[in-house]
C-alpha cells in the first residue's frame, strides 16, 4: 500500500492512521458525523489482531480506553462533542494517571445535541483539558486529509512520549470530506518508558499503581508540578502554517476546515491585491504562542475567525498582547462555513 | 490553471454520489488535487441529496463552495434550489427528462440540457441516467476527457458490477455526444 493514493474521508485517513500507528484497540459508541471510523475498525482492526469494542455507552467506552492505556497499549477512542462531554470524567483521570491514550473529536454544532453539520464550539473543552482538576491535553487540528493520517501518527508518540492523553480536533467538514491521501507507515514505534510503569502483571516484578489518587502530604502537589513541567516542555512540540504571511498587513488566525476555507477568501482578496496572510495553528495546546508574537511585533494586524462565537480568540489576543490585539469573525454553528461570508469582515479589518 | 467546482443534485437514488465520487476519482488520477464532500443527513431514498467536487492542479481551500462554477441538476427540485447560486456564465447541465429546461436562464448561464433518462433507457439500463448526465457535463466543461472517467469507473463500482464498467462507458459517451447546448 506504500506510496498508493487512497481517496477517503478525513474520519478514514484517521483510523488507517491510527492502524499505521500501531493502535491495537478501539472503543466507541456511535454518534454522526465520526460514525465512519467505528465502522472502519470494526472491520479492520479485527485483521490486525488487535481489539474493537462497540461499548455500551461512551462512559463506557473512555473508561475502557484508560484501562487499555493504563497497561501500555496503543488504544483510541473517537466520538463527537455529546459524546465528548461523557467521555470527561476518564479523560480527567487519564490526564492526573498519566495514562496515554488517543481521542478523537469530529466536533459537531452545539451546545446540547446541537446538530449533525460543522461546528469548532468544543475548542476551549479541548485545550482547557474538558474535564475537572488542573490539566491539558495535548491537541492538534488536522485541515486536510493528508493531516489527519499524518497527525494521528504523530498523536500515539506523543501520547506514549509524554504519557498523555491526546486530542484530535476536527470536525464534520474534515470528517466527511473525500481527499486524497498517501499512507505511509513509521519505521519503529516507541512505546519510550512504557515497561517501567504500564500494568502487565506482576510476575518477576513489584506491583505498582497507575492513579489518579494522591492523598498523602505533598503527594498531589508534586504530581501537579509534575504534569505542569511536562506540558511547559511541549512548546517544542508547537505546529503551524503561515501562508503568505511575510509581506500581509493583516494575519487572519484560522484552525482546521476553516483555515482551508479562509484561505479561499485570502487567495481572492491577494488577487484584488490586498496584503492579507493567514496563519493556521495545527497544535491547540500547545499553542503557538512565539510564532504568533514574532508576527505581532512586526506590527502586523490580526483576525480570528472561527466557526464559534470566540473561543481561540481569546488564546490569539494572550500571545500577542504585548503588541496587538485582534479582532474577531465567527461563522455560527448550525450554518455552513463559506469563504464569501469572511470576506467583508476581512476588509474592515483591513481598514481599521 | 485547470480548476473547477460542481455541485451535483438530484433525488436520492439518482446516483448524484456515484458520479461525484467517480469527478473525483478522475480527476485525482489526471493529477488534479481533488475533493469531495457530501451533503448527508436524514436523507434516505426519494430525498434530496447532493454532492460538491473540486478538481483544480492548485492547492484547494475550501471544500464547500456556495457559488459553484457548474451544476449538474437531475430533478426539479435541485434546479429550484441551486440555480441561483450558480456563478455567472457558469455551467448548467440539466437533465432534460425531468426537468423543465425553459426555467433555465440562458442569458446568465451556459446552459446544456441532456435527456438522461430517455438515453439511458435507450441504452438499457435507466439507472444510468447519472453517467449520461455526467458526459453532459465533461462536454461543457472540457475539464477532463471521456476516457478520464471511463478508466475510473472501476473505483467506484463495486467489484460485483464491474462487468457492467463497459455499458456504463457508452453511457457517459452517449452524453457526451447528446448534451445539447441552449
Amino acid at each position: 500500500m506504500a506510496n498508493e493514493r487512497l481517496f477517503i474521508k478525513g474520519n478514514e485517513a484517521i483510523s488507517r492512521g491510527a492502524l499505521a500507528a500501531g493502535c491495537k484497540c478501539f472503543f466507541g459508541y456511535p454518534i454522526t458525523p465520526q460514525n465512519d471510523i467505528p465502522e472502519f475498525f470494526s472491520e479492520e482492526m479485527l485483521k490486525t489482531g488487535g481489539d474493537f469494542v462497540q461499548a455500551e455507552s461512551e462512559i463506557a467506552a473512555a473508561n475502557m480506553l484508560l484501562g487499555a492505556g493504563a497497561a501500555g497499549i496503543r488504544a483510541m477512542s473517537s466520538s463527537s462533542s455529546p459524546g465528548m462531554s461523557l467521555k470527561q470524567e476518564a479523560i480527567s483521570y487519564m490526564a492526573g494517571s498519566r495514562v496515554p491514550a488517543v481521542l478523537v473529536n469530529i466536533v459537531r454544532g452545539g451546545p446540547g445535541l446541537g446538530d449533525i453539520g460543522p461546528s469548532q464550539g468544543d475548542y476551549y473543552q479541548s485545550t482547557r483539558g474538558g474535564g475537572h482538576g488542573d490539566y491539558r491535553l495535548f491537541v492538534l487540528a488536522p485541515s486536510t486529509a493528508q493531516e489527519a493520517y499524518d497527525l494521528t501518527i504523530k498523536a500515539f508518540d506523543v501520547a506514549f512520549k509524554y504519557r498523555t492523553p491526546v486530542m484530535i480536533q476536527g470536525d464534520a467538514i474534515l470528517g466527511q470530506m473525500k481527499e486524497p491521501i498517501v499512507p505511509w507507515i513509521p519505521e519503529t514505534l516507541n512505546n519510550y518508558d512504557v515497561d517501567t510503569w504500564c500494568l502487565h502483571g506482576t510476575k518477576g516484578r513489584k506491583e505498582r499503581l497507575v492513579k489518579s489518587l494522591f492523598l498523602n502530604d505533598g503527594e498531589l502537589a508534586a504530581q501537579n508540578l509534575s504534569l505542569q513541567a511536562t506540558y511547559d516542555s511541549w512548546t517544542s512540540e508547537v505546529m503551524y502554517e503561515e501562508f503568505e504571511c511575510a509581506d500581509a498587513e493583516l494575519i487572519i488566525v484560522a484552525f482546521g476546515s476553516i483555515a482551508r476555507i479562509t484561505k479561499s477568501t485570502i487567495r481572492t482578496l491577494r488577487a484584488k491585491g490586498h496584503k492579507v496572510g493567514l496563519f493556521r495553528p495545527i497544535t491547540l495546546y500547545p499553542f503557538p504562542n512565539e510564532a504568533l508574537e514574532n508576527l505581532a511585533k512586526q506590527g502586523k494586524k490580526f483576525l480570528t475567525i472561527e466557526h464559534n462565537l470566540g473561543q481561540m480568540v481569546d488564546d490569539v489576543r494572550l500571545a500577542v498582547r504585548r503588541h496587538a490585539d485582534s479582532d474577531f469573525f465567527g461563522f455560527l454553528p448550525g450554518n455552513l462555513p463559506s469563504p464569501i461570508d469572511c470576506e467583508e469582515p476581512i476588509l474592515k479589518a483591513l481598514k481599521a | 490553471m485547470a480548476y473547477i467546482d460542481t455541485i451535483i443534485a438530484g433525488f436520492g437514488g439518482q446516483g448524484v454520489m456515484l458520479i461525484g465520487n467517480l469527478l473525483a476519482y478522475a480527476g485525482m488520477h489526471a493529477g488534479l488535487n481533488v475533493t469531495y464532500i457530501p451533503v448527508y443527513g436524514p436523507e434516505m431514498r426519494g430525498g434530496t441529496s447532493n454532492c460538491t467536487v473540486v478538481l483544480s492542479d492548485d492547492e484547494i481551500g475550501s471544500p464547500l463552495i456556495p457559488c459553484p462554477k457548474s451544476l449538474i441538476i437531475m430533478n426539479p427540485p435541485s434546479l429550484d434550489k441551486f440555480q441561483s447560486q450558480l456563478e455567472e456564465n457558469g455551467h448548467l447541465i440539466v437533465n432534460s427528462s425531468l426537468v423543465d429546461a425553459s426555467k433555465c436562464d440562458t442569458k446568465r448561464f451556459n446552459v446544456w440540457t441532456i435527456d438522461a433518462n430517455a438515453i439511458a433507457d435507450r441504452l438499457g439500463n435507466t439507472r444510468m441516467a447519472n453517467m449520461v448526465a455526467l458526459g453532459a457535463f465533461l462536454k461543457a466543461t472540457g475539464i477532463l476527457t471521456i476516457e478520464d472517467a471511463s478508466k475510473a469507473l472501476e473505483f467506484v463500482i463495486s467489484a460485483r458490477y464491474h462487468n457492467l464498467i463497459p455499458a456504463n462507458t457508452v453511457a457517459i459517451e452517449a452524453g457526451f455526444n447528446e448534451a445539447v447546448k441552449l
